[in-house]
């Protein structure tokens, strides 16, 4: 098997962008990330060990017992794209438990932007990630709606309104299962990002320690 | 995780859950230099990630996925090697919006389409 992210560059001189998908559960994350990634997405599950301060330990599959730790197995996958010998792509798709939100916080930190897949039959089921992003996140991000059947059911306008979207917000259309359209969508999220923080608006990544200069305001050379 | 699965994550790593250093999921680590007798000194979940991050320039969730070892304990143990100079941890402290970085991004992207 062949490695495309050579381990003799030294990570020094590699760079890893990451992006986020996010969306309720079905929406389709999942297939998007398989649509480009050159690995199967990794299904792996992550272990939170935390006091139980922000995990409900009464939580039917939470675990833990009333111990006041809580050990919560997550499920998060993510795929790769090797796009030079010195730079990897990451995508990682959210936990589809809306709860999980010490995870969305650590997935998001560091992140070039978000992607948020809605599902029209089920718009309900992504309000929470719509909401993370706009209220909770300083991580750009677009909505594309996936579109399952290869068609669009809803003009965009009129699930803009019902997702309530911040009209700065990007809403397109996406074939999850499509790898062009996949590209379409993810440079999209980029060139948003792009526009977002270009000159001296870039916003600060949320939650990051204080100590740890992790956004240096680097000279837009745009 | 698989290779201890009675021991609680925290006894793996002395109680912490943080490491010296905070690793975003996507950072890179690499080796430098396989040191066999320093491998055999280490616990099971450590010697996997020091084993794997010599033959595969990986991601720390790459790492913990493969090596069966749970997100927080990959990190607080990467952490420690990095400060002991047994791997490499890619510079965390560069801007995710860096405008250069994302425009090789993009261009990678629409390759691939």
């Amino acid at each position: 098997m062949v490695y495309a992210s050579s381990p003799d560059l030294p990570p020094t001189r590699r760079t890893s962008v990451k992006l986020v998908v996010a969306g309720g559960f079905g929406v389709g994350k999942t297939t998007l990330v398989e649509a480009i990634s050159e690995i199967p997405a990794v299904n792996t599950e992550a272990w939170m060990t935390q006091a139980a301060k922000t995990v409900d330990p009464l939580a039917p599959d939470g675990g833990g017992g009333g111990d006041g730790k809580t050990t919560t197995t997550v499920a998060m996958d993510f795929g790769r794209v090797t796009l030079a010998s010195d730079l990897v792509l990451y995508l990682f798709g959210t936990p589809g438990q809306d709860r999980f939100w010490p995870m969305w916080d650590d997935l998001c930190r560091g992140a070039s932007g978000a992607l948020v897949l809605v599902d029209t039959r089920r718009l309900d089921v992504s309000f929470a990630a719509v909401n993370y992003f706009e209220n909770d996140s300083d991580v750009p991000f677009t909505v594309a709606v996936n579109l399952f059947e290869g068609r669009q059911t809803h003009p965009l306008p009129d699930i803009r309104d019902a997702l309530q979207l911040d009209p700065a917000v990007p809403l397109t259309t996406c074939d999850a299962r499509d790898r062009g359209s996949v590209v379409a969508a993810l440079t999209g999220t980029l060139g948003h990002t792009l526009d977002r923080t270009a000159g001296s608006g870039a916003p600060r990544i949320r939650g990051g320690p204080a100590a740890e200069p992790v956004h240096p305001m680097t000279p837009s050379t745009r | 995780m698989t290779a201890n699965p009675w021991v609680r994550p925290y006894v793996l790593t002395g109680g912490r859950t943080r490491g010296r250093r905070h690793l975003l999921v996507h950072t890179l680590v690499s080796g430098r230099g396989y040191d066999a007798a320093f491998a055999a000194r280490l616990l099971p979940e450590a010697r996997a990630l020091y084993d794997r991050v010599h033959t595969h320039g990986e991601s720390v969730a790459e790492l913990s996925a493969h090596c069966g070892v749970s997100l927080g304990v990959t990190r607080v143990l990467l952490a420690d090697l990095a400060a002991g100079d047994r791997v490499l941890i890619a510079a965390e402290h560069t801007s995710p919006y860096d405008p250069r970085v994302l425009e090789r991004v993009i261009d990678g992207l629409r390759e691939l389409a």
